[in-house]
């Protein structure tokens, strides 16, 4: 224990794991901000986590080839909407339930990536994963040279930026255009909606599309910024955390970003221990109990919410005119 | 049959239009004129079709067969949407609102122009037209949490919003006051004047009588006849639509009070909107009475039937039934104690509604003796009490096994009414028993009512309809603000002594008084 506050309280190291906060809070935040969209519009997108990965290796298959990360990037967003394209397919017009249809794009995805994957590289062993270049640190003019604030905030990458730029641009969109409030209505209830002459069908097509792009970036963060690589589990129930801060934030962008920073920051306090090689008190080696956290937090915080909740109330619940 | 009053020609033709559900032809080769600047009420039974006829005019629904032509031009609509760019707007028999939004964001839902919202404009435009028809509600209030009053004033305002040339308004007047339905009414009658059309659906025939100009019956999804208003009797429209005569006022000899049955004594119960709690109601019910509650809706109804049913505690106060308090027993306990209930909110309170009818019949009693042996359910009762209640209500649906939500309105307060009817019950506690329903069906509920009375059952009942209470009361009590205000007999006052009982106003009749009463309608639930 005095070990881990000692290895704590050195400034380098919390600045360290603060800047690992924001950078592992990316992809999260990416795909909890277009998770929380697609739910505004009443679809729950469960194959988060099998679009991030086929964002992952979208863009990395793009960068292999191509040698160029925008194309990764762009071809990782590309990949996210076609993919949720599906999700959209089966539930907005087919309307099977949405929790059946996430969980098998969820397997689809996943299952796709790695079968791809595995038939380009055949000839290499499982030890010798191929590398790609990734994206660099783009430190902001100035601003990177403030101390501290400068190390945490300002000496991230591209994507990082985009992903907190989209917070305040999700707010407007919701909150302050008649596209948002128009979301926010059907995810409550879709047949007022419709009684009020909206399309219901093209916006919520539009959520769930805009939610895979946001995933498919959240992926492509892992495979081209984070490591240059791509593995089958590169996104590590990170989908899942995604939909999980989606309720710990209460469908809220400003407190989706609070809990991606949160998840992000007891990732990196693991990470750095785990690195240091330290022993956690009542856990020793285990440090597998970091990744229960996000949910057990989660799950105090939709207990506090209970009587505030924002979820939508048709939240999962297919929509059928006239059928009363 | 005279051309009609107004003048205006034909505006929205009807042609020979059908619509089939699963197991019922709900509109058979529907035709009706309706003319440019009328008001045109659509009368019938509980699953008649009116409500199927006017999705249809609203693009909810397409017709299986026939045409509908907007002046002259063949009108075909794909959605509401395409409706509402034809110029016609719906309000709808059960509400369509979006609970956690605000007054004014569910009124430009759909309606706003601008991609950016723009809330200061459509303030304004929402409060010119409050200010125009003299209905106050807040616009920034949540609309799940107002009364029911005032949620229908909201759907009404959503359509007037739009700015249309046909309105449609499946039963608006259900759930207002009778200050509320003359506001209502000196809404429908200025947007005659201005040249709009109006298509009312409606049980209450003085409501026919007084507003409308012609009149269309409809009985099994046909045609009986359209009318001319001013050429007909209310007894005559009921004769259409029912095929009998039908009392308005059924027979009541009034009840032989027995011993002290029901005890409410100084509750108070909470209520979350800090609207319609109870503060210190006292009251009651003896064996072989009908005790009447006259209130207008949200003065602590809803409070004080959940109180008596067990949904809600009250804070203080006691609550004996036949001597013994029921003050924290279960709900299951109250009604095994011999207490049923009707709920005001039909859907939410009183049924499943994705359960088969038969099952909704059995609702709370499915667990005891004829319905269910060893945990599982009997098929012969249910079946059989289901067969029974149907024939006995009138229940219209295709079989029992269908699925309540595919149910009229009406039909859907005729199987909460069979299945608490039935079970012998020593106190009844109805929360408006006839709403929705058609004349002769509110006839049968309240000979119903009745009946249980002069078999010493004690009713405790609520209601807005004040000639319900003065045909069925014993003794009537007026509620206001969550107390009793006042308590008489049917015999030693009038409408209008309650009526400002009911306004808060306590006896001494002034002229202020009367004035002051006549605006709230909206104000107040
Ligand atoms: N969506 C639906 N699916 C199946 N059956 C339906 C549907 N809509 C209506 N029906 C049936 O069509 C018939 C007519 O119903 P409708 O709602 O038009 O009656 P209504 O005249 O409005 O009655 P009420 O006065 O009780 O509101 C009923 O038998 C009803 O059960
Ligand atoms: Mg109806």
């Amino acid at each position: 224990m005095g070990e881990i506050l000692t290895h704590l309280l050195t400034p380098a190291v919390i600045i360290g794991i603060l800047a690992g906060a924001v950078r592992i809070a990316t992809p999260l935040l990416l795909a909890a901000l277009g998770e929380m969209v697609s739910e505004n519009s009443g679809i729950l997108n469960l194959s988060i986590e099998g679009t991030m990965t086929l964002g992952a290796f979208a863009g990395f298959m793009a960068m292999s080839w191509y040698e160029n990360l925008w194309m990764g990037l762009l071809m990782a967003v590309v990949s996210g909407m076609l993919f949720s394209l599906i999700m959209a397919l089966m539930t907005v017009t087919v309307k099977v339930n949405q929790v059946v249809a996430g969980l098998a794009l969820n397997i689809l995805g996943i299952g796709f990536a790695f079968f791809w994957f595995r038939s380009s590289f055949q000839d290499r062993s499982s030890l010798d994963v191929p590398t790609v270049p990734t994206f660099d640190t783009a430190d902001i003019p100035g601003l990177s040279r403030i101390p501290v604030v400068g190390e945490v905030l300002f000496s991230q990458h591209w994507l990082t930026y985009f992903a907190f730029l989209m917070v305040p641009m999700v707010w407007i969109l919701l909150n302050k255009t008649r596209y948002g409030l128009e979301l926010r209505s059907i995810g409550h209830n879709p047949e007022a909606c419709d009684m009020r002459g909206i399309n219901i069908v093209p916006r919520q097509y539009a959520a769930v599309v805009f939610g895979g792009a946001m995933a498919g970036l959240g992926g492509v963060f892992l495979s081209l910024a984070s490591t240059g690589m791509f593995f089958p589990d590169i996104a590590a129930g990170r989908g899942w955390i995604a939909l999980a801060i989606v309720i710990f934030g209460n469908w809220r962008a400003s407190w989706i970003l609070w809990g991606s920073l949160f998840f992000g920051l007891i990732d990196a306090l693991q990470l750095s221990l785990q690195a240091k090689g330290l022993s956690l008190p009542f856990f020793g080696d285990d440090y597998q109990v970091f990744l229960a956290l996000p949910f057990v937090f989660t799950i105090v915080a939709l207990v506090l919410n209970r009587s505030r909740s924002r979820s939508p109330l048709s939240l999962a619940i297919p929509y059928h005119r006239g059928e009363r | 049959m005279t051309e009609g009053s107004s003048a205006g020609g034909v505006i929205l033709k009807i042609d020979r239009v059908s619509k089939r559900f699963p197991g019922v032809l709900a509109n058979d080769a529907v035709s009706v004129d309706i003319e440019q600047g009328e008001i045109h009420c659509l009368l019938g039974e509980n699953g008649a079709g009116k409500t199927t006829l006017a999705d249809i005019l609203y693009g909810v629904h397409h017709p299986d067969d026939g045409a509908l032509y907007l002046k002259g031009e063949p009108l075909r609509m794909s959605s509401p949407k395409d409706a509402i760019g034809a110029g016609i707007g719906m309000v709808h028999q059960h509400f369509e609102f979006v609970p956690p939004m605000s007054v004014l964001e569910n009124v430009i839902i759909g309606a706003h122009s601008k991609q950016w919202l723009d809330m200061g404009q459509a303030r304004r435009r929402l409060q010119e037209l409050f200010d125009t028809y003299d209905v106050r509600v807040d616009p920034d209030a949540e609309v799940g949490r107002l009364s029911v009053g005032e949620q229908q004033w909201i759907e009404i305002f959503k359509t007037l919003y739009f700015g249309l040339e046909i309105l449609i308004l499946d039963e608006p007047t259900a759930v207002l006051t009778p200050q509320g339905v003359e506001q209502l009414f000196g809404i429908l009658r200025r947007m005659r004047e201005n040249g709009l059309t109006v298509i009312l659906i409606t049980h209450k025939l003085n409501e026919v009588m007084e507003i409308s100009d012609r009149v269309t019956v409809l009985r099994r999804g046909k045609v009986v006849d359209t009318v001319d208003t001013a050429d007909v009797t209310r007894q005559d429209l009921a004769r259409m639509m029912v095929g009998r005569d039908v009392v308005f006022t059924v027979e009541n000899e009034g009840g032989t009070p027995g011993g002290l049955l029901l005890e409410v004594d100084e509750i108070h119960v909470e209520s979350e909107s800090g609207r319609g709690s109870l503060e210190g109601l006292s009251l009651t019910v003896r064996e072989g009475e009908i005790v009447g509650v006259a209130g207008v809706s949200g003065n602590g109804q809803n409070a004080l039937f959940d109180a008596l049913v067990g949904v809600r505690e009250p804070s203080s106060g006691e609550i004996r039934l036949g001597g013994g308090s029921i003050v924290g027993l279960s709900a299951r306990k109250i009604a095994s104690l011999g207490v049923a209930s009707v709920p005001g909110d039909r859907i939410r309170q009183g049924l499943v509604m994705d359960f088969r009818v038969k099952e909704n019949l059995i609702l709370g009693r499915h667990r005891s003796k004829p319905y269910a042996s060893w945990g599982l359910l009997r098929r012969r009762p249910v079946d059989g009490f289901a067969k029974q209640s149907i024939d006995e209500f009138e229940i219209m649906t295709p079989s029992a096994a269908h699925v309540t939500r595919t149910l009229s309105g009406g039909n859907l307060q005729k199987v909460i009414m069979a299945r608490e009817l039935s079970q012998a019950p020593k106190l009844l506690v109805v929360h408006q028993p006839t709403r929705g329903l058609d004349v002769g069906a509110a006839e049968y509920v309240r000979r119903r009512l009745i009946q249980e009375r002069d078999k010493g059952a004690g009713v405790l009942l609520m209601s807005e309809d004040l000639d319900e209470i003065f045909n069925l009361s014993d003794r009537i009590a007026v509620i206001y603000e969550g107390r009793i205000m006042a308590e008489t007999r049917p015999g030693d006052t009038d409408l209008e002594e309650i009526g400002l009982w009911m306004a808060g106003i306590s006896s001494e009749p002034d002229a202020a008084g009367a004035s002051a009463s006549s605006g709230n309608g909206a104000a107040g639930e």
